[in-house]
This record gives C-alpha cells, sequence and structure tokens, in this order.
C-alpha cells in the first residue's frame, strides 16, 4: 500500500533541508549580526576566562603576598588592575569574582526561567478556574517588591551558602516570566496544530510538551538574556550591601564594596570589577536584542 | 459488508456559552454515515458543519459542550460514553480529521516526517525508527516524490498543496474507519484543490475507510460523495443521494446554494446569492430558521418549525413546501433582501 498514487507537486518548493529548521534559521540571522557577534565574542572571552580562572589569573584570588608593602599598588605590568588594601591582586580577583558573578548569576536565571516556564505553561494550558487561581498567585507575588523579599530573606539568614542565594535569586525572579509563558501558551493552545495534534490522539503532556512548549520559546530565551544583566547587578547590589557573596569569595559586588571607600585613594579597586560588570550587562543585552530579532517568526528581512 | 453504518449520529446538541448567551451551533443533528461511503457535509459559515466534526471527536472544550442525550455511535459504540482516555484510543486511530488550513494545522518547529510518525508512536507504540519508516511510507502514499528528503523538511519549506498531503498522511497512518475532511481544499489553489480531491478519492477507494466531508463548496461533493447532507443554522435541512440534490434539490436554502455555484460557461448576469446571512445561534428564530431568506415564506414558516419530512427514497427535506408544494409556484422577494439586510440583490 506504498505505491504513489499520484506523481505531482514534485518541483513546488527546492529546499536544503539541513540549514532550514526554524532554530537553524534564527542562528543564521543572529550570525549575520554583527553587533550580537561583537556581543557574543565578548561573553565567551569572560565566559573562558571564568572557567579557566586557575589558568587564567596572574595570582591566586585571595593570597596577600605583602599586607604593608603591596597594598594599594597602583595598576602597573605586574599587577593590571592594582591591588587592594590587602594587597590581593585585582585583576585576578575580578575574573575568579567572574567565575561567582556569571555562575550564580546562569544559575538562578535557569531556575528562574525552569519555574516560570513550568508555572506558565501549566495555568495558560489548563485556562479556567486553574488558570484564573495560578494568575492571582502571580499578581499577588508580583507586588511585592522584589528587593524587599530579598533583603528580608538574605538580611534574617546570616552567613548564606552560594547554592541557597542562586535558590533564592531564582525562586523571586520567575513571576513575570510565567505571565510571559502563560499568554503564549493561551495563545498557542488556540491554534490549530494545538487541535491537530489532539486529534491524533496525543495526551495533554505530550502536546504541551512537543507542541505548545517548543513554539513558546523564543521569548523565554530572550527574556532570559536580558534577565541574566539584571541578576548580576542585582547580585552585586547585594553583595556591596554584604548579604549576597559573603568573603572570602570574591564577587564583583563585594570587590567593588572592598574598593568603595578607597575610591579617593585607590580607584582601580572599585573601578575595574565595575568596568567588568558593565561590560557583561551590556553585552548580555545587546545579545538579547538581537536574540529578539533573529527568533522573531515575522522577521522575513533576508529569510 | 455490515449492514449497521460504521457512524450514526443522533440528536447532536453542542452548545458554547458566550456572552450574548448560549449558542446553540449544533441544534439536534443526526445523520449515519455507512461503511466505505463518501457524505458531504454543506453548509454556509457558522450554520454548524465545522462545530459538528469537533464534535464527532469529542475536541469541544473551552466554553463549548456537547449535551446529554447526544449520541454519536462509531462502531457500535457511543463515543459520549466514553472517558477522556478511552476517547483519545479513538482520535487519530479510529476516527482522523483533515484540516482546512494544512499551514496551520502543522506544527512549525517540528519536521513533517516526526508529525506524521508522532502519529504511531502514539497509537502504535512505535519506536523513533519505525516511526520514521511509517512516515516515509505514508508520504509516498500520498503522492509525495523522494519522501526519504521530505520527511526532514519544515512546514514551511513545502508548497500549500504538499502540506495539505502531508495532513492526509497525518490521517491515514493507522488506516482510520473514518475520515473527516474539514474544508480540505478550501485554501488551496485551484489547480491542487483537484489533485487534493483526486488523492481523497483514490485514498478512499484503495483503504475503504467512510468519509465525511465538509465543504461550502457543492462541486466538490457532487465529484465524490454520494450523499449529500445540507446544514442550515444548526440543523440538517436537507439530506439526499447526491444526484437528486442536483437534479431536484427540495428545501430552498439547496436551491440557493445551487444558484449560488459559478458554472464554467454562464456568461452574463450576476451570480445568484441568498439574500441576507445566517442569523445568531444565541438566538434561532422561532419557526423554520430560514424563513427571512426565503422566497416562499408564508405564515405556517413563522408558526411551525418545519420537521424533515420524508418527501423521496432516502431524502428528506426540513421545508414545509414537503406539504404544501403549490406554494412554490408562488416566489417573492424574501424579507432580508426586501428590508435590505445583508447581501441583498
Amino acid at each position: 500500500m506504498s505505491a504513489p498514487l499520484s506523481e505531482v507537486d514534485v518541483a513546488a518548493t527546492t529546499s536544503r533541508a539541513a540549514d532550514t529548521g526554524p532554530w537553524r534559521l534564527a542562528m543564521r540571522r543572529l550570525r549575520r549580526d554583527r553587533v550580537a557577534m561583537v556581543a557574543l565574542t565578548v561573553l565567551a572571552v569572560f565566559v573562558a576566562a571564568a572557567l579557566f580562572a586557575p589558568l587564567v589569573a596572574p595570582y591566586p584570588p585571595n593570597a596577600q603576598p605583602d599586607i604593608v608593602g603591596l597594598a594599594r599598588v597602583a595598576p602597573s605590568w605586574s599587577h593590571p588592575f592594582g591591588t587592594d588594601i590587602f594587597s590581593r591582586d585585582v585583576l585576578s580577583r575580578v575574573i575568579y569574582g567572574a567565575r561567582i558573578s556569571l555562575g550564580v548569576a546562569t544559575l538562578a536565571i535557569l531556575l528562574a526561567m525552569s519555574a516560570g516556564t513550568a508555572w506558565g505553561a501549566v495555568a495558560g494550558y489548563a485556562g479556567g478556574a486553574t488558570d484564573a487561581v495560578m494568575m492571582r498567585i502571580i499578581d499577588a507575588l508580583l507586588s511585592v517588591p522584589r528587593i524587599l523579599i530579598l533583603l528580608l530573606v538574605l538580611g534574617l539568614w546570616g552567613n548564606i551558602s552560594l547554592p541557597m542565594l542562586v535558590l533564592v535569586l531564582g525562586l523571586t525572579g520567575w513571576f513575570g516570566t510565567s505571565r510571559l509563558v502563560r499568554e503564549r501558551v493561551r495563545a498557542l493552545s488556540k491554534q490549530d496544530f494545538t487541535l491537530a495534534a489532539r486529534a491524533i490522539g496525543a495526551r495533554d503532556i505530550r502536546v504541551l510538551w512537543r507542541h505548545v512548549l517548543p513554539n513558546a520559546l523564543s521569548p523565554v530565551i530572550v527574556a532570559a538574556t536580558l534577565g541574566i544583566g539584571n541578576v548580576i547587578v542585582l547580585e552585586a547590589a547585594l553583595s556591596y550591601l554584604g548579604i549576597g557573596v559573603r568573603p572570602p569569595h570574591a564577587s564583583w559586588g563585594n570587590i567593588i564594596e572592598d574598593g568603595a571607600d578607597q575610591i579617593g585613594s585607590a580607584w582601580w579597586i572599585a573601578l575595574f570589577p565595575g568596568l567588568a560588570m558593565l561590560v557583561t550587562v551590556i553585552a548580555f543585552n545587546l545579545l538579547g536584542d538581537a536574540l529578539r530579532d533573529a527568533l522573531d517568526p515575522r522577521d522575513e528581512r533576508r529569510p | 459488508m455490515n449492514a449497521e453504518p460504521l457512524l450514526i449520529v443522533r440528536d447532536l446538541h453542542t452548545t458554547f456559552a458566550t456572552d450574548a448567551g448560549i449558542a446553540r451551533a449544533v441544534d439536534g443533528v443526526s445523520f449515519t454515515v455507512a461503511r466505505g461511503e463518501t457524505v458531504g457535509l454543506v453548509g454556509e459559515s457558522g450554520c454548524g458543519k465545522s462545530v459538528t466534526a469537533l464534535s464527532l471527536l469529542r475536541l469541544i472544550d473551552g466554553a463549548g459542550r456537547i449535551e446529554a442525550g447526544s449520541e454519536i455511535i462509531l462502531e457500535g459504540r457511543n463515543l459520549i460514553a466514553l472517558s477522556e482516555r478511552e476517547m483519545r484510543e479513538v482520535r487519530g486511530n479510529r476516527v482522523a480529521m483533515i484540516w482546512q488550513e494544512p499551514l496551520s494545522a502543522l506544527n512549525p518547529v517540528m519536521t513533517v516526517g516526526d508529525q506524521i510518525g508522532e502519529v504511531a508512536r502514539v497509537h502504535a507504540g512505535a519506536s523513533r525508527r519505525e516511526a520514521r519508516a511509517k512516515a516515509v511510507e505514508m508520504l509516498r502514499l500520498v503522492g509525495i516524490s523522494a519522501p526519504e528528503q521530505r520527511a526532514t523538511e519544515y512546514p514551511h519549506q513545502l508548497s500549500g498543496g504538499m502540506r495539505q498531503r502531508v495532513v492526509i498522511a497525518m490521517a491515514l497512518v493507522m488506516n482510520p474507519a473514518l475520515l473527516i475532511a474539514d474544508e480540505p481544499t478550501t485554501a488551496l489553489d485551484v489547480t491542487i484543490q483537484a489533485q487534493i480531491i483526486e488523492l481523497l478519492r483514490e485514498v478512499q477507494q484503495r483503504m475503504g475507510m467512510s468519509v465525511l466531508l465538509i465543504t461550502h463548496d457543492l462541486g466538490v461533493v457532487a465529484e465524490t460523495a454520494s450523499r449529500v447532507i445540507v446544514m442550515y443554522a444548526g440543523e440538517v435541512v436537507e439530506e439526499s443521494p447526491v444526484r437528486e440534490i442536483f437534479a431536484a434539490a427540495h428545501h430552498p436554502y439547496t436551491e440557493g446554494l445551487l444558484r449560488a455555484m459559478p458554472r464554467v460557461g454562464a456568461t452574463g448576469g450576476r451570480l445568484a446569492v441568498i439574500p441576507g446571512s445566517v442569523p445568531a445561534p444565541t438566538n434561532w428564530p422561532s419557526g423554520c430558521r430560514f424563513r427571512d431568506r426565503c422566497p416562499y415564506a408564508w405564515e405556517r414558516c413563522e408558526r411551525e418549525h418545519p420537521p424533515l419530512y420524508q418527501i423521496g427514497a432516502g431524502h428528506l427535506s426540513r421545508c414545509h413546501l414537503a406539504v404544501e408544494p403549490e406554494r412554490r409556484t408562488h416566489p417573492h422577494v424574501p424579507l432580508a433582501a426586501a428590508t435590505g439586510a445583508g447581501a441583498g440583490r
């Protein structure tokens, strides 16, 4: 029962299947975006430096070789970013700080996006009363300023471990995402292909996982990329306040705090971690904007 | 052949809760489809034919529901009484659907091979590899060349005609007993339409399934179906063997549909239209629902909701003309045209 019934429609379209999947198309569009490529390169350098910190950093981050003679040394060839009041090398601390700052932010955003996607997907797909209750909970959670929750939790907690910090940052950052996903899932649930998937007898979980979610993912990816900058800044702010990443761990925020009261005499201690943060956040934001364009299915420029 | 029809729909009521009240989109529809038969379900937009189709798969949700007392008996089982799990076994397996707009009926981020194979994965527990093999086999069956290559492509890479072939391939994977085709050619180019209709006919003959063909195009019905059911305002208004409907349509609505068909070779004059539009399903008129648009309507049509009169062998019509045929000789301007409502002449 597999002989062709009628041989038509053969040359209607020609295509190279290998590079025309929707994700590949988006990546191809992204590759053509020069700004995005610069941002990606910058981020790649930072991530590589963070990953290979022991190889890249000229000194151990917490070494205090000579707390009298080598403290607050201005930038020089041996210490490009200078040293802090304990004679620690600022460049090495910024590189190790990247590990913590990027790592904490990345894991927190992954957690937030997963939680937001799961919550929003269930609410949007279920609809009705379930949706109403779940979204009212989100409304309530969104009405509390995030910084207030963080100050309360972290302030009361005392000395918090890094995994707990990731958890707290992640679990306070998914409410907006859940709304975003819920809207997308609701719209997609009304589309014909969702109905078609149900009409072949697929279970709800399969329809949601295989048909709805893959089509809802683009805005989540964009939100994650744009959101990671916020988390980096937030973590830095908390560390600056002394309730985020605690010493001896170096994070960009607590290095800035180390240098804050030296800003008049030893400006380099606060400046370089600040610059590192600034460049990273800008790069993430530019990449996020570019991703939004690249993933936009309506974007028919140079398809 | 089994004498029992494959599908018996009895007194189907599907309603939707809307802001304007309860919309009785399908309001007491009954019909049968015999094994191996192709039945045309005809009517204009909003008459309830697509809701009927979705009701058969029990894919009415949200604000809609199938009212108690409705019966959809497929192969001897009342689908209304099945659990959701049992119903999933029916969907895509015993009853499959072909959609109006193939591009929107296909998942844009999934290869067509995966989408066809998914049916085998859902119903036959096929492995990834078996599913892929099945997809290729089905693509070949529906006349797509280089099926191995096509299976790896995404819907946006295919032409409209090929997409509809993919949708048909998906529907045929489990060799269903009933194929519901909801306006399968409406979204396609005219040249492709004929190919798709031909394909459906070949498939139907080869695999021997029953087809419920939903369309507003009587021409398509003439080519494919043996029987035709005309729906208007949530009801069946006429049912007849297909030849008879063209030779001797009884219901004035069917007459109007036939007159509104464009004909090759017809010259001069404008295409006839039926004045007015389908009334709102939240508020069907009392009496005959077609009376405002009907050139024969008289006071009985206002007073009395017409039953389905038997007017010949297998020919039913929901029109009082069945008992007062002399009224047909005195057509007048329909109320909807006289008051200028809708598209009058």
